[in-house]
């Protein structure tokens, strides 16, 4: 049995999991797109403190709010006139759009819901401590990640070679 | 009530789909990159639940989750870099005048 609380604070973030997400795609100017992005990502930051991931909202808030909204922010700003709209839809590709997210979302649902039934496991286990969390990013033995993280590493570096070469005035 | 893995999975769907609308109507590149942004966020949550519901005291989602992130983030710039080099080229980000590789 969930706590009151815990159920008044899993409902306000869904909540802003779902008017952020369909405002950051219905909205017509670009710039309140990618802040009501910002605050969905905020959202679903709380959703992993919530589920007592802490390194990962960290990160989520560290990398994805902090990093990337601030790349769409200045390339935003960088690429139209603050206040001008997108250009109005035409209804059939607006329908089209709609029919498409609106059928998946349909089966999709449907197919959970009706194993609800199913998926009755309640959350458990406690938040993995940092140590835990920087053996298993640094060691090499079963279920460690060294290798992906190394690979990461110079993915990250080709990245920043790629957006200086792309970006750079010739 | 209790809060089953169901609860979490909802929103989580609503997010992609969202996301699924927003790439298929928007015109302007950096909209369509921030619906990329909206799907990829919602597999994210999708994995620290099935992680948390479905096998606690293991790491394996959190960790996919952590790398998704990081690429994510790598991603993002490239392709912002990209964004703004069409910009210098052609003068608009709308993906209707990107076109000019055709001929």
């Amino acid at each position: 049995m969930e706590s009151v609380g815990s159920i008044i604070v899993y409902t306000i973030i869904t909540l802003a999991i779902v008017v952020c997400s369909v405002l950051a795609v219905t909205t017509r100017k670009i710039l309140r797109a990618a802040t009501y992005l910002l605050f969905a990502l905020f959202a679903t930051a709380a959703l992993y403190f919530k589920l007592d991931y802490e390194f990962l909202g960290a990160v989520q808030i560290a990398v994805y709010a902090g990093g990337i909204v601030v790349l769409f922010v200045f390339s935003i700003l960088l690429t139209s006139q603050p206040g001008d709209n997108s250009a109005k839809l035409a209804s059939k590709k607006r329908a089209l759009g709609f029919i498409g997210a609106l059928s998946m979302l349909l089966v999709a649902g449907y197919s959970l819901v009706s194993r609800a039934s199913f998926l009755t496991a309640t959350a458990s286990g406690d938040n993995p401590v940092m140590k835990e969390i920087g053996t298993a990013l640094m060691g090499t033995g079963h279920g460690e990640y060294l290798l992906p993280f190394e690979a990461i590493s110079v993915l990250l570096l080709a990245c920043i070679i790629g957006g200086v070469v792309i970006a750079r005035k010739r | 009530m209790e809060l089953t893995m169901i609860y979490y999975l909802i929103p989580s769907l609503i997010m992609f789909c969202c996301g699924v609308y927003g790439f298929i109507t928007r015109r302007n590149m950096i909209a369509i990159l921030i619906s990329l942004e909206l799907m990829l966020n919602a597999v994210d949550i999708n994995f620290v639940v099935f992680n948390r519901f479905l096998f606690p005291g293991e790491m394996e989602g959190m960790f996919f989750t952590l790398f998704a992130i990081g690429l994510a983030a790598a991603e993002t710039a490239l392709a912002i870099a990209i964004i703004i080099n069409v910009f210098r080229v052609s003068n608009s980000i709308d993906v209707r005048d990107v076109n000019k590789m055709k001929h």
